[in-house]
């Protein structure tokens, strides 16, 4: 089987995502896609899986046109997609998911039998192991993915998509999927993987495709590339991932926050922690360990259930994020888009929101003032392509997270916490935002990092925190601990409590 | 994981290329459309009837547009607040009651001082119950309105009430024509209301926070903003619009009973929406409110004025209503 694409492009408004790509599956291989956020890999798999209608564009499967103009068409010839999102309904069963719309019957009536039939003929040839009766909103998110996947063959599908599939599963489960992809291969099917993993890409994949600002930059074997070659064609120049120093932190720098025992629920079990003027802490944990929490719970996001947070000797409220930022301690938050930003709102507003008060006559926005701020604060940040009035979400992920930054920056806290820093950036925003913490840092502010790439901690902090089951376990300087070592320490299996040495940073100065 | 990834990969695609352009393009053409709408209505209505430019029906159109008018203020608000309110009419009920019986004790300015007093305490209650509660203000407000309505007939024992004769030309005043050209002065206090809360939407720190809370609560939380007080501060502003336009009904009809305006809330509602504040909240403007509202009576002017059967008055008003938020959706389609 052969299934030619060619010419795909799609425009959003006039600005185009697709430019004209062309290249070729084949049935009985994986085929990476690769590229930067926003070169548009996921545009291109939908339009060929019928979930947007590209503007250009046709595909030949076994060199005959076909025509794909929805989910529909695309499942008739044996295209389906599993994208990131997933398409279940939450309310029923493994089986009735897996066999959705397609339900065997007798003259309108259910024959669920057949159905349990197939179900086990289908669990048994990929070893996924399913409850058929289950209720999918009970399952946790790699069921449910798999789930998908059995509906994908039960349909007979014949070429699958997989938009990031192995993005939020463990290592175990990632490992299992990718066994999963070589089988359905095996079995002849063409599978196309869109993944930011390159190892991953590179260990699971025949051939790869790379898109570059949505054109087509080079298909071939995946045995002909290496993760720094396909960085190369992502960015079209070679990459130099390196860390900005941190500046060294002063002798007689203060402690300008002080946590002790800070609880909340299961998440976060007696956290005490100390950052200095001018200081970087970065925690490293799995996603789970109660990073995030204890971040929530200092800044007041959440009501923390005990414990105490000081910001230079003054005690903070539980719970009061209007207080905490009085006393200077300023939050990023995880997510930018259910968290931070406004995204239907303008880039000004966005930026204006935490220090509305800082700015006003009476009530009324001082708009000269506030524009001046935004503006100034965007050049520092060198946000490009936007003007104030734009809508945020016009931005790029990385100018996004920019803005983000600087709604918080306007009235220099005294400490920023920040969690996942760079989370969905690309590239070059990303080495932005490093030398961003290091110089706010230069400057006397205490940063709380939180971040699930350890490369991010290792690189940036002075000192490195790692969380497991809502305990700080380990604590080290910059450079006395590895990679390998955090991640031994943050996947430690045993939450025994007696043994997690519950390290309060009490002998620090 | 509500944004698709395609969807991120258009708009860090669309803003490499200027994509601030593309959307003040769509935001434009929306205006655009909108008011094209009215315009052309005004236009045919120009051109077919001898009496639609006259002052006299123009003044008689902004009239018919007061009540619908503060109402369609009030919705604006709190649907860009990220709420609705469908207790407004039992609340302008309750309050245009107030004001009937109050003046028969205490005198016209107290009877309307006290109006205006329990439409805000009423609003406050809705804030602080969805506020509270955390039930949707949607079946929130419905549940309180009937409770309102139910108010309404103790207070008036289920009977039309009157305010006593003595003061019953007084109690009329803001049905009658000012100075300023014959114009009512129930739309005077329209238009100062809409401008007031067109100036406190657009300008102050207050209607920035509005925004905010429509378009993300949990970021505007996270960004100090205390969600809950401004809610309760927009339910009560709301409140605070019903009652005055509770008080144009009353002084009108020179009377106030437990049914008044019923389901007069939807053709509020309507008119945001039809203007394009958009129903998800955080996005629109007391302007495109106003623009609904015109909009609306105008349909009913032209009715009239062409002497069309006004049995099909409320279809036409329908298809409209659906047209516009059609067209709406059309437009945001790249987005959403």
């Amino acid at each position: 089987m052969r299934i030619d694409l060619e010419g795909f492009g799609k425009a959003y408004g006039g600005v185009p995502v697709l430019r004209d790509v062309s290249f070729s599956l084949r049935g009985g291989r994986v085929h990476g896609l690769l590229g930067e956020n926003g070169a548009g890999k996921s545009t291109l798999l939908k339009a060929v899986c019928g979930a947007v209608a590209p503007d250009t564009g046709r595909v030949l499967l076994d060199g005959r046109p076909i025509s794909i103009g929805s989910p529909r068409d695309a499942l008739r010839h044996g295209f389906a997609l599993i994208s990131q999102e997933l398409a279940l309904v939450p309310a029923l069963t493994v089986l009735d998911n897996v066999y959705l719309g397609r339900w065997r019957n007798r003259l309108g009536w259910r024959t669920r039998a057949a159905d349990a039939r197939a179900f086990a003929e289908l669990a048994e040839r990929t070893g996924f192991d399913l409850d058929p009766g289950a209720l999918v909103r009970d399952l946790p998110l790699a069921a449910q993915q798999q789930v998908e996947i059995l509906r994908a063959l039960a349909s007979g599908a014949k070429v699958i998509g997989m938009d990031e599939p192995t993005a939020l599963l463990t290592k175990t489960e990632t490992d299992r999927l990718l066994a999963v992809i070589r089988q359905l291969a095996a079995e002849g099917a063409a599978v196309v993987l869109i993944s930011h993993f390159l190892e991953e890409v590179l260990s699971v994949c025949d051939d790869v495709t790379v898109l570059r600002d949505g054109r087509h930059v080079i298909t071939g074997p995946a045995a002909d590339q290496t993760p720094d070659s396909l960085v190369r064609h992502m960015v079209g120049r070679p990459l130099d991932v390196f860390f900005p120093d941190p500046a060294p932190v002063a002798e007689a720098a203060p402690v300008v926050l002080r946590a002790r025992d800070v609880r909340r629920g299961a998440a976060v079990r007696g956290v005490s922690l100390d950052i200095r003027a001018g200081e970087i802490v970065g925690v490293a944990g799995l996603v789970g360990s109660g990073r995030s929490e204890t971040l929530r719970a200092i800044f007041g996001a959440d009501h923390r259930d005990g414990g105490e947070v000081e910001l230079e000797g003054r005690p903070l409220p539980p719970g009061s994020p209007p207080a905490s930022m009085r006393a200077g301690l300023a939050m990023v938050p995880e997510s930018r888009k259910e968290q931070g930003l406004v995204l239907g709102r303008s880039v000004r507003e966005n930026i204006a929101l935490a220090s509305l008060g800082s700015r006003q006559l009476a009530g009324f926005v001082r708009g000269g003032a506030e524009g001046r701020a935004a503006g100034a604060m965007l050049g520092d940040l060198d946000v490009r392509g936007s003007d104030l009035a734009g809508p945020v979400w016009t931005l790029s992920g990385g100018n996004q997270q920019k803005v983000l930054f600087g709604k918080w920056l306007l009235d220099r806290p005294k400490v920023l916490l920040v969690d996942e820093p760079t989370r969905g950036v690309d590239v070059a925003a990303k080495s932005q935002i490093h030398r961003l913490l290091v110089d706010l840092a230069a400057d006397g502010m205490g940063v709380l990092m939180v971040s699930s790439e350890v490369e991010e901690v290792l690189g940036l902090a002075h000192r490195v925190l790692v969380m497991r089951h809502g305990r700080v376990v380990g604590e080290f300087a910059r450079g006395e601990v590895t990679r390998e070592q955090v991640l031994a320490l943050a996947f430690a299996d045993t939450p025994s409590p007696t043994a997690a040495p519950a390290t309060p940073p009490e002998g620090r100065p | 994981m509500t944004t698709t990834a395609e969807n991120e990969a258009a708009l860090e695609a669309a803003e490499k290329a200027g994509g601030g352009a593309a959307a003040g393009r769509f935001t434009r053409l929306r205006d655009f459309g909108v008011v094209l709408g009215v315009v052309a209505i005004v236009v045919a209505l120009s051109l077919t009837t001898e009496t639609f430019l006259t002052t006299g029906n123009l003044v008689n159109l902004l009239d018919q547009a007061a009540v619908v008018g503060l109402l369609a203020c009030a919705a604006t608000l709190v649907i860009i607040s990220g709420a609705f309110d469908l207790s407004i009419t039992a609340v302008l009920a309750v309050s245009a009651i107030t004001a009937v019986v109050v003046t028969g004790g205490a005198g016209v300015a107290a009877g309307m001082a006290a109006a205006v007093l329990v439409g805000g305490v009423l609003g406050a209650i809705n804030g602080l119950v969805v506020v509270t509660v955390k039930v949707h203000s949607f079946i929130a407000t419905l549940a309180l309105s009937i409770m309102y309505r139910g108010l309404a007939v103790i207070l008036t024992a289920g009977a039309i009430v009157y305010p006593p004769e003595d003061v019953a030309t007084a109690f009329q005043a803001l049905s009658w024509p000012t100075v300023l050209g014959g114009i009512t002065a129930a739309s005077l206090l329209f238009l100062l209301v809409a401008a007031v809360c067109w100036i406190v939407l657009a300008r102050t720190t207050f209607g920035r926070r509005v925004y905010a809370i429509g378009g993300n609560e949990e970021a505007a939380r996270l960004s100090g903003i205390r969600v809950g007080s401004i809610r309760v501060a927009v339910f009560a502003i709301s409140g605070v619009c019903a009652a005055l336009a509770g008080l144009i009904l009353a002084a009108r009809g020179g009377s106030a009973q437990a049914s008044m305006a019923t389901g007069m809330e939807l053709t509020a509602i309507a008119a945001a929406v039809v203007g394009g504040t958009s129903v998800l909240g955080g996005e629109g403007a007391i302007w495109r409110g106003l623009i609904g509202v015109l909009l609306i009576t105008l349909i009913g002017n032209g009715f009239n004025l062409l002497g069309w059967d006004t049995i099909y008055q409320q279809v036409v008003q329908g298809a409209l209503i659906l047209g516009a938020v059609s067209f709406d959706r059309l437009l945001r389609r790249s987005r959403a």
